[in-house]
C-alpha cells in the first residue's frame, strides 16, 4: 500500500509540475492544486498507514496496546486541505480578473511588470 | 501570568483590531482610527514583550496547558522579541501614512481590516514554536498579502499577483512536504523537540535531504537567489503603503525562519549546509545589486536592493559566529527601517508626479528640501555611509567575514555596498538635484492636503528616519543586544530547555508510532 501511494504522489508532483510549465494561467492553477493534493498525500503517507486501528487508549492503560493510526497527519491535511482551497478560491477569482482586464490566458503576455 | 499575556498579545491585538474595525466596515473615519490606535497598542505591547524577554529569557506560552511537544507552543526570545517589535513600528507607520494616501475605494474594500490581518500573520510566525503552526501563519500572511497586493485590480498589479500568487504557492507546497517528510522521520514538528531528535538522528542523508527543502521554502519567501524573481516584478505595483510594509516585513519572516531552522534545527552538518547558504548569500547580493542598477524606476530599483541585502542578513547565519550573526541581526533591525522608509518616501515622489519613472521627475531639492534631507538621510544609510544604521550593521558582518576568514563574501559585501551607494545617488541625483524636466506633467503639491493629511503623510517618514539615526548613534546598546540575540540563538540548549523543561525524561522521547 505503501508503494502505491508513493507512486500516486510522485505521479501528482510530475503532473503538476508538467502543468505549471504550461503556458496557459489555468493550466498552472490546476498545477497548484495538483501540487498541494501531492503535499497532503505525502504527509499522509509519510505519517505511517495503519488500516482500521482507531487512535483510542483504553479505560485503565496510560497508552495504547497495539500499534494504532496516527490521528496528527490527518489533522495536518485537514488543515491544509481547508487552507488550500481557499488560496485555490482565491487563485480562481484572480485569474477570471486578470482574463477579463488583459483579455489574455497567455503567462508569456504578462509581461508589464516584469524587469 | 503577565509574561504569558505578553507573548500571546502580539497575536491577539492585531485580531481584536481586525475584528472591531470590521465591525465599522461602513464609516471611513472610524475604521482609520482604530487601526492607528490599534497599532499604537501593539508597538506598546511589543515595548513590554522586548523588556520581559530581556529582563526573563525566554517565555514560552503552551496553548491550553498542553505540554509541548503535545500542544501549541508559542515562544519568544530574543530574536522573536525584536521581530515582533520592528513589525509593529513598521505597521504604525504605515496606518499613520495610509490615512493619507490610501483612496476610499480601496477602504471601501477592507484595506484596514486586512494589513491587521497581515500583521497577525507576521506577528504568529515569529512567536510560533511549532513548524505546522508556522506553516498556518504563513498563509494566514500570506492570504492577507494576495488580497493586498490585488486591492484596486489594476492591469499592473494583476499581472504582478498572478506571479507573486503562484510562486508563493509553490513554496508553501514545498513546505508542507517539508513538513510532511519530517514528521515521518522524527514523530514530531515542536521546533525544540525536534533540535533534540535532529542531532541525534542516525541518517544524515535524510537530514540533508530536509535542510534543502527548507531552503527552498523559505529560501523562496525570503527572495534569495535563484528564487527572488516574483518579487521585482509584483512589490511596484499595488499602493505604496502596501509595497511599504511588503518590503519591510514580508521577505524578513522568510529570513526569519530561516534563521531558526539553521540555528535550531539544522547544524549538524555545517560543512554543508552553511557553505551552500554563503554561497546564496553571495549570489543573492550581487544579482540583487546588478538588478538594481539597470532600473529607472524609484520603486523597481528598491524591490531589488530589497534582494540584494537579503544576501547580507543570510550571510551572518552562513558564517554562523556570533559576532557575525549579530551583525545579521543588526542588519535586520536596521534594514527593515530604513526600506519601509525608502519606499514611503519613493510614495511621496510618486504622488507628486504620478510616476515613479527617474527620467520624468526631478528638482525635488528645491521644492522639497525637508524630503530631501530625510531622503539622504535614508539613502546613505542603506548605502553604509557611517555614523548611520547600515554602517554598523555592515562593519559587524565584515569583521565577523574576516575573522572566519572567508574573503570572497567579504569582498562580495564590500563591493555590493559600493554598488548600493551608486545606485541610491542615481536616485538623488535624478529625482532630487537635475531640474524638473519640462514634460507636462501634471505637478501634485503635497501643500494641497489638509494639515492633518499632511502630517500623516511626512510623520511616518519623520519618526523613521529618526530611529534611523537613532540606531546609528546609539550603536553600543543596539550592537549588545544584537550579540546577546546571537548568542541566545546559538545556544540551543537554552531555547530547549525552555520549551521542554524536562526532555531528559524518557517518557517524552518515547516514540511508539515511529519505530
Amino acid at each position: 500500500m505503501d508503494i502505491a501511494l508513493a507512486v500516486t504522489v510522485g505521479g501528482l508532483y510530475a503532473a503538476g509540475i508538467y502543468m505549471m510549465l504550461r503556458r496557459s494561467v489555468v493550466k498552472l492553477l490546476i498545477g497548484l492544486g495538483l501540487l498541494s493534493h501531492a503535499a497532503n498525500l505525502l504527509i499522509f503517507t509519510a505519517g505511517g498507514l495503519v488500516r482500521g486501528r482507531v487512535p483510542v487508549v483504553s479505560d485503565g492503560q496510560s497508552q495504547p496496546l497495539a500499534e494504532i493510526a496516527d490521528p496528527l497527519p490527518q489533522a495536518l491535511i485537514l488543515t491544509a486541505i481547508v487552507i488550500s482551497f481557499a488560496v485555490l478560491a482565491f487563485a480562481l477569482v484572480l485569474i477570471y480578473r486578470t482574463h477579463q482586464t488583459l483579455g489574455t490566458d497567455d503567462l508569456d503576455q504578462l509581461k508589464a511588470t516584469d524587469t | 501570568m503577565m509574561e504569558q499575556v505578553a507573548v500571546i498579545l502580539p497575536i491577539a491585538l492585531p485580531l481584536a483590531t481586525m475584528a472591531i474595525s470590521l465591525l465599522a466596515w461602513n464609516s471611513f473615519a472610524a475604521q482609520e482610527v482604530i487601526g492607528v490606535a490599534g497599532s499604537a497598542l501593539l508597538l506598546l505591547s511589543a515595548a513590554a514583550l522586548m523588556w520581559l524577554v530581556d529582563r526573563d529569557g525566554i517565555l514560552v506560552l503552551q496553548v491550553g496547558s498542553w505540554p509541548a511537544p503535545f500542544g501549541i507552543t508559542l515562544v519568544a526570545d530574543r530574536l522573536s522579541s525584536i521581530m515582533v517589535m520592528l513589525a509593529a513600528l513598521v505597521m504604525f507607520a504605515v496606518s499613520v501614512y495610509s490615512l493619507a494616501t490610501i483612496d476610499d475605494r480601496r477602504v471601501d474594500y477592507g484595506f484596514f481590516p486586512l494589513i491587521q490581518l497581515l500583521l497577525m500573520g507576521v506577528c504568529g510566525a515569529f512567536l510560533t514554536g511549532d513548524l505546522f503552526n508556522l506553516y498556518v501563519w504563513f498563509e494566514v500572511m500570506l492570504i492577507a498579502s494576495f488580497v493586498l497586493l490585488t486591492l484596486g485590480g489594476e492591469r499592473g498589479q494583476l499581472e504582478g499577483a498572478i506571479k507573486y500568487v503562484a510562486l508563493n504557492l509553490v513554496s508553501s507546497a514545498a513546505f508542507l512536504a517539508a513538513i510532511g517528510v519530517i514528521y515521518a522521520a522524527t514523530g514530531t514538528l515542536n521546533m525544540a523537540d525536534l533540535a533534540v531528535k535532529l542531532r541525534s538522528f542516525p541518517d544524515e542523508g535524510i537530514v540533508s535531504v530536509l535542510a534543502m527543502l527548507f531552503v527552498i521554502a523559505f529560501g523562496t519567501k525570503a527572495a534569495v537567489f535563484p528564487l527572488f524573481f516574483w518579487l521585482p516584478a509584483s512589490y511596484h505595483t499595488p499602493p505604496v503603503a502596501v509595497s511599504a510594509i511588503f518590503a519591510g516585513l514580508l521577505t524578513k519572516v522568510g529570513v526569519y525562519s530561516l534563521i531558526r531552522a539553521f540555528t535550531l534545527l539544522f547544524v549538524t552538518d555545517l560543512e554543508f549546509t552553511h557553505n551552500l547558504l554563503l554561497l546564496i548569500a553571495g549570489l543573492t547580493m550581487v544579482t540583487g545589486v546588478l538588478g538594481a542598477m539597470a532600473q529607472t524606476e524609484i520603486r523597481r530599483i528598491l524591490s531589488f536592493h530589497i534582494v540584494s541585502q537579503i544576501g547580507y542578513m543570510l550571510m551572518g547565519l552562513a558564517l554562523f559566529t556570533p559576532l557575525a550573526l549579530a551583525g545579521s541581526v543588526f542588519y535586520i533591525i536596521h534594514h527593515i527601517v530604513v526600506k519601509t522608509n525608502l519606499f514611503l518616501i519613493g510614495g511621496v515622489v510618486e504622488r507628486r508626479f504620478g510616476s515613479g519613472r527617474l527620467a520624468e521627475i526631478g528638482g525635488l531639492q528645491h521644492s522639497m528640501p525637508v524630503l530631501a534631507i530625510l531622503f539622504f538621510l535614508s539613502a546613505m544609510s542603506l548605502a553604509g555611509i557611517p555614523p548611520l544604521s547600515g554602517f554598523f550593521a555592515k562593519l559587524t558582518l565584515i569583521r565577523g567575514g574576516l575573522e572566519t576568514e572567508s574573503y570572497a563574501i567579504v569582498a562580495a559585501a564590500l563591493v555590493v555596498s559600493l554598488l548600493t551607494l551608486f545606485s541610491m545617488t542615481k536616485i538623488w541625483a535624478e529625482a532630487f538635484w537635475k531640474p524638473a524636466p519640462n514634460v507636462d506633467v501634471p505637478i501634485v503639491s503635497v501643500n494641497s492636503l489638509s494639515p492633518l493629511r499632511r502630517l500623516a503623510l511626512l510623520g511616518p517618514i519623520v519618526l523613521l528616519v529618526t530611529v534611523t539615526v537613532g540606531i546609528g548613534l546609539l550603536a553600543g546598546p543596539v550592537m549588545t543586544m544584537s550579540y546577546a540575540t546571537a548568542e541566545q540563538l546559538l545556544d540551543s540548549g537554552a531555547y530547549i530547555e525552555a520549551v521542554l523543561p524536562d526532555y531528559q525524561d524518557p517518557a517524552f522521547l518515547r516514540d511508539e508510532t515511529h519505530p
